[in-house]
């Protein structure tokens, strides 16, 4: 080095024209603004230092609708389409943790056959999220087919799901109680025909998109998030099992009928983004087994749902209860104080959870890495905003 | 024999009058061909929203393909878009962000709301943060309304503002 | 259905209840069923820091809850994690309770390292004056709480003494109102 230095000091020496380079001058600050096609609605500053990453700073908020203060000005049933809204298509997961935690605090018993028609509609809507999530990594890649083809797969997921429920998307379909209707006429064979059909098209996308060579050298030893950091930042979900730690909350703390469904955990101990895109299709592929063991257990009839009052409310207390959504374990703390609005709703979701992870990743790799490690941590902005 | 048919006061008229007819025979025409290339290929601006951003992203898929209709994501800058899809709720600290990327965009733009929240918004219209309906701060063309829209809805919006556009005279 | 139990707050209870036929007597249970994992949990916990310090608020299958002043929770949070195994914190939320005057802040704290602990959540909650809410940052010891204690800061107005950040968050960068959460704030037409 100080050799370079005297060079440089001759140089100058010499009358030659050239500026030393301060630090200022090397740092580029950018804005992945929330105009931005690889971004979503979310912006994070980031400073460059030639290719790398020195400085990351999340700037969340831009769909912030504050669903937590709204809630306590309805009742617990009216709340049902307000909180469906942050994460509109896994819907059917983020009102399943609030009708457990309701049925705590009011003491509802939820029928048998329910408990499977929710668990039913919690594993279809699994999928449709997943689908979604692939093919917007997808075209984040450059891969325009791995945009279609989830797309078009996930339209079918709909199809059943809106002959289930009578919606698209937003299906208000878990009430406190159970589910609020029962599955169709031949709702069994067309879904037996569909999870045949999908697990042949998992085996396609393995071939055009997990073997594909340009795929698997942006992922492959990138981001690497390692199992002790995994703990101490808190992480959930697929990120948290992709990091070799083999925690799901249907395993751990099994609700409704889950402790009677036989399905292994996916995990992989790799740690990096491939690891990370891997473990969302292999849970994918787990789901379909879940969805024929449920098919086959559920009572083959028996109601549906549990009756209530017309404003449901329980005793002073409070609860809570998680799920594991398609992005990780979803948890609601509600107070309730003998009314029938709540007193506190909290929602601890998996992207707020997860987004601390982002700046941790991005530090110290290169500005091209950064769609393959960002939609990695599965962040969806409107839910992290609540 | 010209001279006594072309003086003065007679060549403007001529002129006025030529002028009239080329107008006419070229305006009709040149208008028309000129509306249908802006129908025809309707870019929109990458910026979602809120939720109703799911739904857009279904309506460019296979099933519901608008790629047909020529309204292709521009996945690079904003400046070559005629078209804003406000897909969802607008919060308060959205907003001018919106405004910006709306001043952004080259002339003739449009602009279509979509979803109940950007009409007048919708389910979250009593939240301390949103605003209510988008209208207040750009003019909307076509309001498509839903929660969120089916994916045919935001065609057939997308229909009603070609119908606009081809009634609409070029400047 | 609403059932008639009296105070829930103390005491233990059973996690599905059969409403009607077992109400009469859920009272001569209470003080029989106490879960014994979770028990034991927070016998260690009280048996190191006394009686005074910690008020044990409930303990049932699963979930327990502890009430701490807040000059010693940093202790109570690194003996938790240090001795007892947990981990992570899996959300951080506030409370407002203008009857008593105080805003609760409550830690939800799980385990992924020990396999035992894996269904467990202890709430680790404390309580800070409305008017002058000052409490000490738990970051040194969880590092999952960076964020959320910041959005409880930008909520509710509680400072948090230690944290590197106590600034907005989620809210507009224009924002010149009282923090949302508190019981004064109204939404519009209500």
């Amino acid at each position: 080095m100080d050799n370079l230095e005297q060079k440089f000091n001759e140089t100058i020496k010499m009358g030659l024209d050239i500026v030393k380079e301060t630090e200022e001058d090397r740092l580029m600050t950018l804005s992945v603004g929330p105009q931005h096609p690889g971004s979503g609605h979310f912006r994070f500053t980031i400073k460059v230092d030639g290719d790398y990453i020195v400085y990351c700073d999340p700037d969340p908020g831009y769909v912030h609708r504050g669903e937590e203060k709204m809630c306590e000005y309805r009742n617990f049933i009216q709340n049902i389409p307000h909180l469906e809204r942050p994460i509109i298509h896994d819907s059917t997961n983020i009102t399943y943790s609030y009708s457990l935690a309701v049925e705590e605090l009011a003491n509802i018993q939820v029928p048998l056959r329910g408990q499977y028609i929710r668990a039913l509609a919690s594993e279809l809507n699994r999928q449709v999220y997943t689908l979604y999530w692939l093919a917007i990594y997808g075209i984040f890649l450059g891969h325009s087919t791995m945009f279609m083809w989830p797309m078009g797969d996930r339209e079918l997921f709909i199809d059943l799901l809106e002959a289930l429920t009578g919606a698209r998307v937003t299906h208000a379909f878990n009430i406190p109680g159970g589910v609020r209707n029962d599955v169709p006429e031949g709702f069994r064979d067309r879904c037996l025909r569909q999870v045949a059909y999908f697990e042949k098209r998992l085996t396609e996308y393995e071939d055009i998109f997990y073997n594909n060579p340009l795929f698997r050298q942006r992922t492959e030893g990138v981001g690497i998030l390692t199992k002790d950091n995994a703990i101490k930042l808190g992480v959930t979900g697929s990120v948290l099992r992709a990091s070799g730690i083999p925690f799901d909350v249907r395993k751990a703390e099994p609700y409704d009928i889950y402790n009677e469904i036989d399905f292994k955990i996916q995990y992989m101990k790799t740690c990096d983004s491939f690891a990370r895109s891997t473990v969302p299709f292999l849970d994918m592929k787990e789901s379909c087994h879940i969805i024929r063991q449920l098919l086959d257990k559920m009572p083959k009839s028996g109601e549906v749902r549990a009756k209530l009052q017309p404003n449901p409310k329980g005793p002073p207390g409070e609860s809570y209860k998680r799920v594991e959504s398609g992005r990780g374990a979803l948890g609601y703390y509600i107070v309730s104080d003998g009314t029938p609005k709540p007193y506190r709703v909290k929602i601890s979701v998996g992207s707020f959870r997860n987004m601390l992870a982002l700046p941790f990743l991005l530090i110290g790799s290169k500005l091209a890495d950064m769609p393959s490690i960002y939609w990695s941590l599965n962040y969806w902005p409107v839910e992290a905003d609540r | 024999m010209i001279k006594d048919l072309v003086n003065p006061t007679n060549f403007n008229i001529l002129v006025g009058k030529l002028g009239d007819a080329l107008t006419r025979a070229l305006d009709q025409p040149l208008g028309y061909a000129i509306n249908w290339g802006r129908i025809w290929s309707l870019w929109p601006v990458h910026l979602e929203t809120a939720c109703c951003s799911v739904e857009f992203g279904a309506a460019s898929g296979p099933r519901y393909d608008v790629e047909r209709f020529g309204i292709i994501e521009a996945f690079g800058s904003l400046r070559q878009c005629d078209l804003i899809v406000v897909q969802g709720t607008v919060t308060r600290k959205m907003a001018p962000r919106l405004r910006m990327v709306y001043d952004q965009m080259p002339d003739p733009k449009y602009v279509i709301a979509m979803g109940a929240c950007a009409i007048t918004g919708g389910l979250y219209i009593d939240s301390y943060n949103v605003l209510p309906g988008v209208d207040g701060i750009i003019p909307v063309d076509v309001y498509v309304p839903g929660c969120p829209p089916r994916p045919e809805t935001l065609i057939q919006g997308t229909m009603l503002l070609q119908e606009k556009i081809k009634r609409s005279k070029i400047r | 259905m609403s059932s008639d139990q009296s105070n829930t707050q103390n005491g233990s209870e059973q996690k599905k209840v059969n409403s009607d036929s077992t109400q009469t007597s859920m009272s001569k249970k209470t003080e029989a069923i106490t879960p014994e994992f979770e028990g034991d949990l927070i016998n260690k916990i009280v048996s190191k820091f006394g009686d005074k310090i910690i008020h044990v608020i409930y303990i049932r299958p699963g979930r327990t809850k502890i009430l701490v002043p807040s000059h010693e929770i940093v202790q109570v949070a690194s003996f938790i994690k240090d001795t007892l195994g947990f981990d992570h914190a899996e959300s951080v939320s506030g409370t407002d309770y203008p009857k008593d005057n105080q805003i609760e802040v409550i830690y939800h704290l799980g385990s992924y390292s020990v396999d035992k602990l894996s269904s467990q959540i202890l709430a680790l909650s404390t309580r800070a004056d409305r008017n002058d809410s000052r409490l000490p940052s738990l970051i040194n010891i969880f590092k999952s709480v960076e964020y959320h204690e910041r959005e409880t800061f930008e909520m509710l107005g509680v400072y948090f003494e230690g944290h590197p950040r106590n600034e907005r968050f989620l809210l507009p960068e224009d924002w010149a109102d009282i923090p949302p959460l508190r019981k004064e704030f109204r939404i519009k037409g209500r």
